[in-house]
């Protein structure tokens, strides 16, 4: 058994003459202090990567930093999906007796070390170097690949895109943390720069500094506990080129093995944390999730389903199209925000019922996945 | 062939898409390598493809990320279905649709060459 027992996040957008090190450090000392724990009660501490200070061992490089001397420790490296990753992997560490308190980190000053061409080329070397990087592609081109067949199979329009990035632009206007605060509507979506078509700038995260962090431990340290209930994963290809139809995507595997492990259906969960790095990112693993039915995600944030009062409260702190993406942090801010809203702490963002919410994460290009379901506990 | 006699193909800056075909389990797969993946058998036959396929999807790329890609937006870039039965990331020209009958040729691109698919006429 394990619990996520503090959670700390920095506001995400702009954090200049902040280092990696830096916004991990803020973020760790503040998921610490939410656990109630002293450094010395981490024994376990795992990292994900930072593309503006890349490092072999940026664990160890932590763990020196910011005064660990722990007995488990090291990077890891799943793309988008590495937070969640990381967190299934304390989970198994805890639940094993390996580690007692697990540090689970990861911070990157993306937008402010680096240009935003660096950034963008850094990414897109998640291509083939040799079948698929000579011709240019970007992260949004291969997602852009992705939604054009996706929109062919089932009758999704990019009006039906937009209508997610309005929504977690809605959720970001009530966080104070989030990178984005102006209100945005279908028509701004559609009428925005065009980048990997269908994907508009809209339709795309933003690049952003910021830190995120757990702490995963034995046992609850709060009167209220949030328990890993249980997690799984699947892994299908790395480049797009490669990927399965879209009768094998990875995320019905990995929810289907995470349902499995559980016992737990969709229709127990009350709060969907889900990653969105795009609008089409996120009509899809809602579906292959089985949040929604095919091409039918789009309709139900017309109807307010997925809003904080829906029956399906999503990404209330705005995802990653919203609240910011600052790599491996990105999707743990969606965590931070199901583990506030499970206990009872989202101030006026704070929706009826998180007693059970589904994470979901997806590293490169679908490539690989993480389903994971927390539990609230007395 | 054996993987060891490798033909050129256009990542070699050769006319050309090559594809190999397993001998022991029939597997098709176009990124090259010594073994088959889907049983690891060593002796794929390598051959070069017609060059004839279908769109399997398209993304106009607006904005690029290098100065010498950026010099050629927007630019489509495709995956398509080739007929010997793998899936290759290619360039093509505008307004191609999901499901058209296409043909490649190479073209230049930011110094490389790259193929490019056009409907058939």
């Amino acid at each position: 058994m394990s619990f996520i027992t503090g959670v700390g996040l920095t506001p995400y957008g702009k954090h200049e003459g902040s280092s990696s090190l830096d916004l991990m450090s803020r973020a760790a000392q503040a998921a610490l202090d939410d656990a109630g724990l002293k450094r010395s009660d981490i024994d376990g501490i795992l990292c994900g990567y930072s593309t503006v200070s890349p490092h072999i061992m940026l664990a160890t490089v932590f763990a020196e930093h910011f005064g660990i001397r722990p007995s488990y420790a090291h990077a890891v490296q799943v793309g988008g999906a590495t937070g969640l990753a990381m967190t299934m992997l304390a989970h198994h560490l805890v639940d094993a007796g390996v580690a007692r308190n697990v540090l689970v980190v990861a911070g990157e000053n993306r937008l402010t070390g680096q240009s935003r061409d660096a950034s963008i080329q850094a990414l897109a070397q998640v291509g083939h170097p040799d079948y698929e990087v000579p011709l240019g592609p970007t992260i949004p081109a291969y997602y852009g690949l992705v939604a054009n067949r996706y929109m062919h199979e089932y009758g999704v329009t990019e009006e039906d895109l937009a209508e997610f990035a309005v929504l977690m632009r809605a959720h970001a206007c009530t966080h104070p943390g989030a990178q984005f605060h102006e209100p945005i509507t279908v028509a701004d979506v559609m009428a925005s720069k065009p980048v990997a078509m269908p994907l508009k700038l809209l339709d795309c995260c933003p690049v952003s500094d910021g830190g995120a962090a757990f702490v995963i431990s034995r046992e609850h340290t709060g009167e209220l506990g949030v328990r890993i209930r249980g997690c799984a994963q699947a892994h299908t290809h790395q480049h797009v080129t490669a990927a399965p139809g879209l009768s094998e995507l990875g995320a019905e595997i990995s929810i289907a093995r995470a349902r499995e492990a559980t016992g737990l259906a969709i229709s127990d969960v009350r709060y969907a944390a889900i990653y969105d790095s795009f609008t089409i990112t996120l009509a899809m693993l809602l579906e292959d999730l089985g949040l929604a039915g095919r091409g039918e995600a789009a309709a139900r944030v017309r109807a307010g389903h997925f809003s904080r009062d829906g029956a399906m409260p999503l990404n209330t702190h705005g995802g990653l199209l919203s609240y910011g993406h600052c790599g491996v942090g990105g999707a743990m801010a969606h965590l931070v925000e199901a583990h506030l809203q499970m206990t009872g702490r989202a101030a006026h963002r704070q929706v009826r019922d998180a007693s059970i919410a589904l994470l979901h994460g997806d590293g490169g290009v679908l490539s690989s996945h993480v389903s994971m379901f927390l539990e609230r506990v007395r | 062939m054996s993987s060891s006699e490798r033909i050129a193909d256009w990542t070699k800056g050769e006319e050309a898409i090559t594809y190999q075909t397993c001998a022991a389990c029939g597997h098709v797969q176009y990124f090259h390598r010594a073994f088959c993946a889907a049983c690891g058998a060593s002796d794929s036959r390598e051959a070069r493809a017609s060059g004839k396929g279908r769109v399997y999807a398209t993304s106009l790329v607006c904005r690029a990320a290098t100065p010498e890609t950026r010099a050629h937006v927007p630019y489509n870039i495709l995956l398509v279905d080739c007929a010997e039965g793998f899936r290759v990331m290619a360039h093509g020209e505008n307004g191609l649709a999901i499901g058209d009958e296409v043909d490649a040729s190479f073209t230049a691109f930011a110094g490389k060459l790259v193929p490019f698919f056009t409907r058939r006429k």
